[in-house]
C-alpha cells in the first residue's frame, strides 16, 4: 500500500505551523493571547532549550519532546515544525512556478554531506552555548531567524499594506481598520537577516534542504538522533526498478536510488520519495535490525541558472525595505541642545533582570519587539557588544515602557525575559533617569516645558520652583523605573535633556510615597 | 504644495477657518452661534453626577439642539491621554462622553466621533479610560489618532509663535466640535482644561514644547475655537497631574463647566480648582489676545446647584 498520507499530512501540518508562527509575528492587531504564542512555541528547540538551561525547569521540555519526535520519526521537526525549514520548502515550491510546465519537478541528485563544516558548526554552537553565551545560537538559530525576517521585513510590508487599506476606509470615515506608524528597523539591521534569506533562499532553490543540512546547527542534532530513528523510510530492493524519481525528489540530496540507500542523517521525512514511487518500493517502515553502511558519493548537481531572477529580486527587495526605513524624516529641529546624552549601559527589557543574563539566554528572535504595545523594543546592533548581536533592548526615542504591562515577559520562548507579575514590574528598576540642565527647555528658553514630569508614573520626575514662575525637573532615583517616559517625552533635540541610564542589573525601586487623599479646598459651592 | 497654498489664501481671505479636506471639500467647521443667542456666558454646574450635571446643563443652555442641527456630524474631544482608570481622573469621565453622545444623537447628529491625540499606547487609552465602551455604547464612533497619517497641514492665523500644525483631520471634516476636556493638575501648564486639551488635536507636541508652550495653546486656542466646551470637574486631579500617581490625588469635586467661549472656560475651572485665572500664563495669554474673557465678573453667569 502506498502511504501517500504521509506527505499530506506533512504538508498540512507545516503549513498549520508555518502560518501560525508568523501569524505570531505579524500580529499587528495583537489578536493573539500571551497563552496561544507560548503554546505555539514550545516545541521551538533552541529557544525550549535555552529556556531549560536558564530556569531548569521541567515545564520546558519542548525540546526533548522533538529529541523524542526524532528519535521515533526522524527529522519531521525540520519539515513540519521549523519555520525556517517550512519556508524554504515555499521558496522551492514557488521556485518551480517560474518554469517552463513540463519541468516543473523538484530534480535533485544525491550529493555528499560536508560532514566536517556541518559538526564544526555544532561543536562550535554547543560549546559557546555551555560556555555561557548564545550569539552563534543567536546567529543561526532558524526559528530566530526566520523570527527576524518576518519581523524586519514581512511585517512592514503587512504594515503597509494595511495602512493602504486604512487610508481608503478613513475616507468612508470607516475606522476600523487603523493606520500603524512603525517604528523603521534601522538599516544596518537588515544586513545579517538579508544575508540569511538570501543564503537560504538561494540553497533552497537550486539544493532543496542544504542549508538545514550543512549550517542549521539544529538540524545536524537532529541528525545525530534520525539516523536511529524506529521508524524510517526504506527502499525495497526487490520491487524497486531502479527508476530514479525517488532520488530526484528528495529535498535532502540523500537518497542513493542505486544503491537503494538513504542517509537518515539528513532525511527531513518529507515523505516526497514515497509519493513519486510508481511501484511502491518506497515505504515508511521500522528500522531493519542491521543499519546500513555509510553511502557512496555521487556527483554534485549543478547550479541551475534561472534562478538568478529570484536572488535579483530578493535583492531588489531588501533595497526597497530599506527605503523604507528611511523614509520617516525627524521634524527639523528648531533650537539645539548641546550636551551629549552619556548612557553607560543600554537598557534591558523587564524581567530579564539584567544585561548579562540577558544576553546569555536570548536568541534575538525578536517576538518581543514584535508584540511590544508601545515600539519601545528595538533590536540592538552593538549597543550591548558583540555577544548581544540584534537583542532587543528598550529604545526611548522610540517609545517607552507602559507602566501596566507585562507582555514580553509573558511570551519570550528563550526564558531571556522571565514571566513578572504587574505588581513586581512595577517596581524592577531597569535603570535611572538623569537629567541634563543644560539640555532643558526651562533652562535654555526660560519657558514652562515638563514634559518629562507629565509622562513619569511615579512622579520621579517632579517639578521644582526655578527662576521666577518657572518649574523645573528633578530626579528622585529611589522611586523611578526607569521606563523612559520621560527620555521619549522630552522634546529637545538632538540630545535629550533627561534620559535613562541601564542598570547591569535590574534593582528593586521603592513605591512612592502614599500620599494622603486629596481634598476639594474651595468653600464656596461657586468660587466665582 | 497646493493644498497649502489653497488653505493659506482661504483663510486669509477670512472665508472660514477650514481646511481641504482629502475628499476635496471645503471644511465645514465653524465657531459656535453667536454668543448673544445664548442664555448664558457661562454655566457652572455642582453637585450631581456627571450625566445628570450635563443634562441640566445643556438644558439651561437651550438644549444640544443649539449646537448641533439635524443630520450634522459631530466630533467629541476628551481628554484620552493616559492608560489609567477612570476612578484615578486621568481622563475625561466616560459617563459624560457618553451623555454627551446621546444628546447629539437625540437631536439628529449623522455621526458622533471621539478621539485623543494619546499619551500613552492609544489602544489600552481609549479601553481603559473606558470611553471606548461609553462611545461604542452610545452609538458613537471612535477614531485613531495614532498615525501622523490622520493629520493634515494646517496654517495657524493669528498665532504669536505657532505658525503652522497638523491638526486631525475628523475635526476638519465634522461640522461640529465638542471640547471635553477634564480639568486636572498639570506638571508643564499648572493646570490643563480646555486650551490645553486642544494639544490632543495636533500631532507634535514637542514642537510646542520646545517654542513657549503657553503661547502655543494660546495661539491655537485663538485659531480653533470649538463649538462647545464642556469641562469634567466631577474627580479631580488635585496633583501629581497630568497623569497622577494613585487613586489619593483625586478629589470628588462633583462640577462641570458649559460655555461656548473656552477662556472663560478654563477660567471658570480654574477658580474651582482654588487657582487664579491670571497665574495660568495660557489662560492670561488666551485673554490678551481677545480670544475669550477670563474676567468671570464681566460675563453672565448662569450656576446650578444639584
Amino acid at each position: 500500500m502506498k502511504q501517500t498520507i504521509l506527505r499530506k499530512l506533512r504538508v498540512v501540518l507545516a503549513l498549520v505551523f508555518g502560518l501560525v508562527i508568523a501569524f505570531i509575528f505579524i500580529d499587528i492587531r495583537q489578536f493573539l493571547p500571551e497563552k496561544f504564542i507560548t503554546t505555539a512555541l514550545y516545541l521551538q528547540f533552541a529557544p525550549s532549550l535555552i529556556k531549560f538551561i536558564t530556569t531548569f525547569s521541567f515545564a520546558y521540555i519542548g525540546f526533548v519532546v522533538v529529541l523524542l519526535l526524532t528519535a521515533l520519526f526522524g527529522r519531521v521537526y525540520c519539515s513540519v515544525i521549523c519555520p525556517l525549514g517550512i519556508l524554504q520548502d515555499v521558496f522551492t515550491r514557488v521556485s518551480l512556478l517560474f518554469r517552463k510546465k513540463r519541468k516543473r519537478k523538484i530534480r535533485n541528485r544525491y550529493s555528499k554531506p560536508f560532514q566536517i563544516l556541518r559538526y564544526s558548526i555544532l561543536a562550535v554552537t554547543a560549546v559557546t552555548l555551555i560556555a555561557g553565551t548564545s550569539l552563534l545560537v543567536n546567529l543561526l538559530d532558524p526559528y530566530s531567524n526566520f523570527g527576524r525576517m518576518v519581523t524586519y521585513m514581512a511585517k512592514p510590508l503587512v504594515i503597509g499594506l494595511n495602512n493602504l487599506l486604512a487610508g481608503g476606509f478613513k475616507e468612508l470615515n470607516l475606522y476600523f481598520i487603523y493606520r500603524i506608524d512603525m517604528v523603521p528597523v534601522r538599516t544596518v539591521l537588515y544586513i545579517f537577516p538579508g544575508i540569511m534569506l538570501g543564503l537560504v533562499l538561494v540553497l533552497s532553490v537550486t539544493r532543496g534542504r542544504l542549508y538545514c543540512n550543512t549550517v542549521c546547527p539544529v538540524g545536524t542534532l537532529l541528525g545525530l538522533f534520525s539516523s536511529r530513528s524506529l521508524f524510517r523510510i526504506r527502499i525495497d530492493a526487490s520491487a524497486c526498478n531502479q527508476c530514479s524519481l525517488c532520488e530526484k525528489v528528495c529535498k535532502a540530496e540523500c537518497i542513493d536510488y542505486k544503491e537503494g540507500i538513504i542517509d537518515y542523517d539528513r532525511c527531513v521525512a518529507c515523505f516526497n520519495c514515497i509519493n513519486v514511487c510508481k511501484v511502491s518500493a518506497v515505504g515508511f517502515r521500522m528500522k531493519p535490525l542491521v543499519i546500513p553502511a555509510h553511502p557512496g558519493t555521487v556527483e554534485l548537481a549543478g547550479v541551475d541558472g534561472g534562478k538568478r531572477r529570484f536572488l535579483a529580486g530578493s535583492l531588489a527587495w531588501l533595497l526597497g525595505m530599506a527605503g523604507i526605513s528611511m523614509a520617516q524624516k525627524s521634524p527639523v529641529p528648531t533650537k539645539q541642545s548641546t550636551v551629549p546624552e552619556n548612557r553607560t549601559l543600554p537598557v534591558c527589557p523587564p524581567g530579564s533582570t539584567g544585561i548579562d543574563p540577558f544576553n546569555d539566554a536570548c536568541t534575538a528572535c525578536t517576538l518581543c519587539v514584535s508584540v511590544c504595545p508601545t515600539q519601545v523594543l528595538q533590536p540592538s546592533f552593538l549597543e550591548y557588544g558583540l555577544v548581544g548581536f540584534m537583542q532587543p533592548r528598550m529604545d526611548y526615542h522610540s517609545g517607552f515602557c507602559n507602566y501596566d504591562c507585562v507582555k514580553c515577559t509573558e511570551i519570550c520562548p528563550t526564558g531571556a525575559i522571565m514571566p513578572a507579575r504587574l505588581e513586581d514590574k512595577q517596581l524592577i528598576q531597569l535603570g535611572k533617569a538623569i537629567f541634563i540642565r543644560d539640555n532643558c527647555i526651562v533652562h535654555t528658553e526660560k519657558t514652562d516645558c515638563g514634559a518629562c514630569s507629565e509622562h513619569c508614573p511615579t512622579k520621579a520626575v517632579y517639578m521644582v520652583p526655578y527662576e521666577g514662575t518657572l518649574l523645573i525637573p528633578e530626579v528622585n532615583e529611589d522611586i523611578c523605573v526607569g521606563c523612559g517616559a520621560c527620555e521619549y517625552a522630552c522634546p529637545t533635540v538632538p540630545y535629550k535633556a533627561i534620559f535613562v541610564d541601564g542598570n547591569a542589573f535590574h534593582q528593586l525601586a521603592k513605591k512612592p510615597d502614599e500620599q494622603e487623599k486629596a481634598e476639594v479646598r474651595i468653600e464656596e459651592e461657586f468660587p466665582f | 504644495m497646493k493644498r497649502r497654498d489653497f488653505i493659506r489664501r482661504s483663510v486669509g481671505a477670512g472665508v472660514a477657518a477650514g481646511a481641504f479636506m482629502a475628499t476635496g471639500g471645503i471644511g465645514r467647521l465653524m465657531a459656535g452661534p453667536a454668543r448673544q443667542e445664548l442664555p448664558y456666558d457661562l454655566i457652572a454646574v455642582r453637585g450631581g453626577e456627571p450625566d445628570v450635571m450635563f443634562d441640566r446643563g445643556i438644558r439651561a443652555l437651550g438644549g444640544i439642539g443649539r449646537f448641533v442641527k439635524k443630520g450634522q456630524s459631530v466630533v467629541i474631544k476628551p481628554n484620552i491621554g493616559w492608560d489609567v482608570t477612570p476612578e484615578r481622573a486621568g481622563n475625561t469621565n466616560p459617563l459624560l462622553v457618553k451623555q454627551i453622545i446621546k444628546h447629539c444623537l437625540d437631536a439628529g447628529a449623522k455621526d458622533v466621533f471621539v478621539f485623543d491625540n494619546t499619551c500613552d499606547d492609544w489602544i489600552k487609552c481609549y479601553r481603559n479610560s473606558g470611553i471606548e465602551k461609553a462611545v461604542k455604547d452610545a452609538g458613537g464612533k471612535m477614531v485613531p489618532g495614532n498615525s501622523k497619517g490622520y493629520y493634515q497641514d494646517l496654517t495657524v492665523t493669528g498665532g504669536k509663535v505657532l505658525k503652522t500644525v497638523a491638526e486631525h483631520e475628523i475635526i476638519l471634516k465634522s461640522d461640529v466640535f465638542i471640547n471635553v476636556p477634564i480639568l486636572k493638575h498639570h506638571s508643564s501648564t499648572r493646570l490643563t482644561i480646555a486650551m490645553k486639551n486642544l494639544m490632543g488635536n495636533v500631532w507634535d507636541r514637542g514642537w510646542w514644547h520646545r517654542n513657549d508652550l503657553h503661547q502655543c495653546i494660546a495661539d491655537f486656542a485663538g485659531f480653533r475655537k470649538p463649538t462647545l466646551n464642556v469641562v469634567d470637574a466631577y474627580n479631580v486631579m488635585k496633583r501629581n497631574g497630568p497623569r497622577g500617581v494613585s487613586v489619593q490625588d483625586v478629589a470628588n469635586m462633583k462640577a462641570l463647566v458649559l460655555s461656548t467661549d473656552i477662556v472663560a472656560a478654563d477660567a471658570a475651572a480654574t477658580k474651582f480648582f482654588g487657582s487664579e485665572p491670571s497665574e495660568i500664563n495660557h489662560i492670561r495669554y488666551a485673554h490678551e489676545m481677545g480670544s475669550g474673557n477670563m474676567d468671570l465678573d464681566s460675563l453672565n453667569i448662569h450656576r446650578i446647584s444639584i
